[in-house]
């Protein structure tokens, strides 16, 4: 199992460095999204799975997952939402004060 | 803090009150102000010269940065004491002499000029007065920013910055390379102690570091003192004001490299690398310097290469006299310190006769306002004073009896003559370059003493091409040079008066161990150096008659030494190669810098895994999860919509698949059984699709197709190698993780939970009790993400346009 979502995860990095690569701002957030989507499944899959019940006590399973990764990714999920929201809301700003999404177009001035 | 302490720290002190004095007393010229402190110290170093054998060695020490073995210590034996009288001497007459050569108070800044030329007295005080490796180099480079700051004291001009950046970056250059060498030092002694480490000096000799700390350390001497290649600021340096350039640029300053090289000699000398290294460059800076300064059109600019060129004769002789070291002190070793005492002899006379001569030249300058000397001559009726002079300073310099540059002359002559025998370092063969070059240096020095003399004293006098009705020079700025020149006559007639006062107590510190006989005679009877003198006058003169005919030879006609044509172009091309490096790189483009830093990364990690041969892939099947059917789907599915992404044309479906991918990542947490995962991801990216919705709804109309970018070849090789690299690291750690046998912490999360929270579900235990303070920031992390979205619709800073 641990292969296949590995192999899965170097695809969503390579797609979300593409992303990244690109002209376009909206594409660079996407790319930004889906890198967090791999670090996440990195995370939960470098722990190992085992066949084990939710890590709920009142399973009263012989074997859970383990809870310590899960907590690690909530806490990065809710950290890259409030991260991605306010990355998008920046890239609106810079569309209406430029009118634009091409990074090219968007370089500053010689003098920064 | 000994009065000693005091004597190099009072110049500094005088300086704080310079812009003040010069406020409030308008009417006085500042250098009054100055001129006694000079004079007190001249007075108050007098008192440590003693006759014979018994000049005591001052030594006091002020802790300062004690931890790292860094002491203000201040320590005056022989050779410090003959630098530090220099200094404060021809330091006390400079300021008499500027009195009067800047005497326009209204329109000279005369408090920068008074600041700055006390800031360099006390720093090159300190610089011969300490023993500690750092506190010399602080010294060192407030010397060399002083300069700079005197030479463009008339900053408007251009050559006057040109010159100040010059010497800047050469003697900084130099200094920096300075103090690696003492770090060297102090790496292989384990002290900042001169004296510390002459004591170790065998072990200084036989460690591997020794030719590096050497290279090093002569570097910054080389570069103060003007060696060849590094002389090339000197002339330039000649844009600062007379005063500055009879002080720094012949007395002082430029004798700091050979203050240094005189005292690493105990440590160096008797080294092969030394002895060549030393002598060679004086040789060359000699014959070099002395070449160039018969062509030049300018006064300043003659004499600028006669400190060059007399520089580099000290150089040559302290480095033949470094030989004696190699010998036993007992032996031959005597007979070679003649070298030194020559070296020592001439930089006294050279101080004399060429700050006199500076001065001489900023009168005619000051007199006539002009230094060309196509434009001066028959001078000699309208400024005999002047006149007179010139004449015993050119003469001195020249080697002409009965003046004490005769006598060192002489006795340099005798330095290289002695050297070719020296049975060492393959002296008998090559040590011929040595005397020969020096009598080539010493004709063609007697030909630009010649030049100068006669074409600013003799021949018609011009009036028309001068700027000023030409007049002999008040008597304030004749004094320090008639005291500069008597002590020329005055050693000359009596060179013995130096004898055993200053010269052998600057010799026990130059050559400790050995005893002189430091007597000095002007007549030794028919020997070789007194004809080759005779022939140095015989073909100085023949040549200067013969002036005309290759006057308009190109050789004459270049001015410009062409050293510093390679300064120049290696300056403009590092410009320019800086800047060409950084408009390649610095494209102002993020996909460049985000391209950068992928393939380092990749690199880096790649080449990491492959030298410690960290690959593997012997993954143990049996310790992983089952593969079901149901995650092999949504594997499969989640692959396929990935990868469809970049292909995607329109923005909206974009959006729809992006949300897509989230969710079958939710799905992929209810598989792995992580119900709290699910939960969160299914609400973050429901908020998170609408959120990218509600943007694109505001978003200004695009033209269709811009949404897909162009296909490029390296974007995919880039993004395929950071994939490919984060799956092999992830398959080699899961592999390393199954073997490495340690067990995971979570069978105490699992164990205590409930023991120890009362709560059931693990996961939100965690978060909330066993690890909170990551929850508490993770908050924080949201509550300022919403403060940033709402600043960044609200906030206008321009006025204007509203959402």
């Amino acid at each position: 199992m641990e292969l296949l979502m590995i192999i899965l995860i170097g695809i969503i990095f390579s797609v979300s460095t593409y992303l990244m690569l690109t002209n376009s701002l909206l594409r660079v957030i996407f790319g930004i999204v889906m890198l967090s989507h791999g670090a996440h499944l990195l995370l939960l899959t470098l722990s190992g799975f085992n066949d084990g019940a939710p890590p709920l006590l009142g399973e009263e399973a012989s074997v859970y997952m383990d809870p310590l990764p899960q907590a690690l990714i909530l806490t990065a999920i809710v950290i890259s939402f409030g991260v991605t929201a306010f990355l998008l809301v920046l890239g609106y700003r810079t569309y209406r004060a430029h009118e634009t999404d091409k990074m090219d177009q968007l370089r500053g001035n010689a003098d920064e | 803090m000994s009065l000693l302490h005091y004597l190099v720290l009072s110049p500094f002190i005088l300086a704080i009150f310079i812009p003040f004095l010069y406020k409030w007393f308008r009417n006085v010229h500042t250098g009054w102000f100055i001129l006694p402190l000079p004079v007190i110290l001249f007075g108050y170093l007098l008192t440590f010269v003693t006759t014979g054998q018994g000049m005591e060695v001052v030594e006091e020490t002020v802790p300062w940065v004690p931890s790292l073995g860094i002491n203000f210590t201040v320590y005056l034996d022989g050779l410090s004491l003959l630098f530090a009288l220099l200094i404060t001497g021809i330091g006390a007459l400079v300021v008499l002499y500027s009195i009067f050569y800047i005497a326009n108070k209204k329109d000279e800044p005369l408090n920068n000029f008074y600041v700055y030329l006390l800031m360099f007295m006390g720093a090159m005080l300190g610089v011969v007065l300490t023993d500690n490796l750092i506190v010399i180099y602080v010294f060192w480079e407030l010397t060399s920013l002083a300069s700079s700051l005197l030479i463009a004291y008339w900053f408007h001009k251009e050559k006057s910055r040109y010159g100040a950046q010059k010497s800047m970056l050469i003697t900084v250059s130099g200094g920096f390379a300075m103090l690696a060498g003492f770090s060297l030092l102090y790496v292989i002694t384990g002290t900042f102690s001169i004296q510390g480490i002459i004591e170790q000096s065998a072990q200084v000799i036989a460690s591997p570091l020794a030719v590096p700390a050497m290279l090093l350390v002569l570097a910054g001497a080389f570069t103060k003192s003007a060696q060849f290649p590094f002389h090339i600021w000197l002339p330039d340096a000649m844009e600062a004001p007379t005063p500055v350039s009879a002080y720094l640029h012949s007395a002082t300053m430029v004798k700091a490299g050979i203050y240094l090289v005189a005292r690493f000699t105990p440590v160096f000398g008797g080294m092969p690398e030394w002895f060549w290294i030393v002598s060679a460059a004086g040789i060359i800076t000699l014959t070099w310097g002395s070449i160039s300064a018969v062509r030049q059109k300018d006064l300043k600019a003659i004499l600028a290469f006669s400190t060059v060129s007399q520089l580099g004769l000290i150089m040559t002789l302290l480095g033949l006299g470094s030989a004696a070291l190699y010998f036993d002190v007992a032996n031959e070793g005597q007979y070679y310190t003649f070298a030194v005492m020559a070296a020592v002899f001439h930089l006294i006379n050279h101080a004399t006769f060429k700050g006199g001569l500076f001065m001489a030249v900023g009168i005619i300058d000051h007199e006539t306002g002009t230094r060309d000397i196509r434009k001066l001559g028959g001078l000699m009726s309208v400024m005999p004073i002047t006149f007179t002079i010139s004449l015993i300073g050119l003469a001195s310099m020249a080697g002409l009896p009965p003046f004490n540059g005769f006598l060192s002359k002489e006795m340099f002559f005798t330095g290289v003559l002695d050297a070719t025998e020296l049975p060492i370092f393959n002296m008998q063969t090559v040590g011929l370059m040595f005397p020969v070059l020096a009598w080539i240096a010493s004709i063609f020095t007697f030909l630009y003493c010649l030049i100068m003399l006669m074409k600013t004293f003799f021949g018609k006098y011009q009036p028309e091409k001068l700027e000023k009705e030409a007049h002999e020079a008040p008597i304030g700025m004749l004094i320090s040079p008639i005291i500069l020149i008597s002590l020329v006559v005055i050693i000359g007639f009596f060179p013995n008066i130096l004898a055993y006062t200053i010269i052998e107590p600057v010799m026990n510190s130059i050559l400790p161990g050995f005893t002189f006989e430091p007597n000095i005679y002007h007549w030794h009877g028919l020997n070789t150096e007194i004809f080759m003198t005779v022939g140095v006058i015989l073909f100085g003169s023949l040549i200067f008659m013969n002036l005309n005919r290759w006057q308009e030879t190109y050789f004459f006609l270049r001015e410009r030494d062409p050293l510093n044509q390679v300064y120049d172009k290696g300056l403009d091309g590092l410009i320019t190669g800086a800047q060409g490096i950084t408009n390649i790189q610095m494209t102002g483009l993020l996909r460049d810098y985000f391209a950068y830093m992928s393939v380092f990364m990749v690199g880096a990690l790649m080449f990491t895994m492959f030298w410690f041969d960290a690959f593997t892939f012997d993954v143990n099947f049996g310790m992983m999860g089952s593969i079901t059917p149901y995650a092999v789907i949504i594997i499969v599915l989640l692959a396929v919509v990935s990868l469809a992404l970049p292909f995607i044309q329109h923005r909206v479906s974009a959006i729809a698949v992006l949300g897509v991918v989230g969710f079958l990542i939710a799905l992929l947490f209810v598989n792995f059984r992580a119900p709290d995962l699910a939960l969160t991801q299914l609400l973050v990216e429901t908020v998170m699709v609408v959120l990218f919705l509600l943007c694109f709804y505001f978003l200004p109309e695009l033209k269709r197709g811009d949404f897909k970018p162009k296909f490029r070849w390296l974007n995919l090789v880039i993004s395929i190698s950071v994939g490919l690299t984060v799956s092999l690291i992830g398959i080699s750690a899961l592999s390393l993780s199954q073997t490495d046998g340690y067990e995971s912490i979570s069978m105490y999360f699992i164990e205590n939970t409930y023991e120890l929270t009362g709560g059931k579900n693990m996961v939100n235990m965690i978060l909330d009790d066993f690890r909170a303070l990551d929850t508490i920031l993770e908050v924080l992390v949201l509550g300022i993400a919403a403060l940033g979205v709402v600043a960044l619709i609200k906030l206008r800073f321009k006025g204007g346009e509203d959402v």
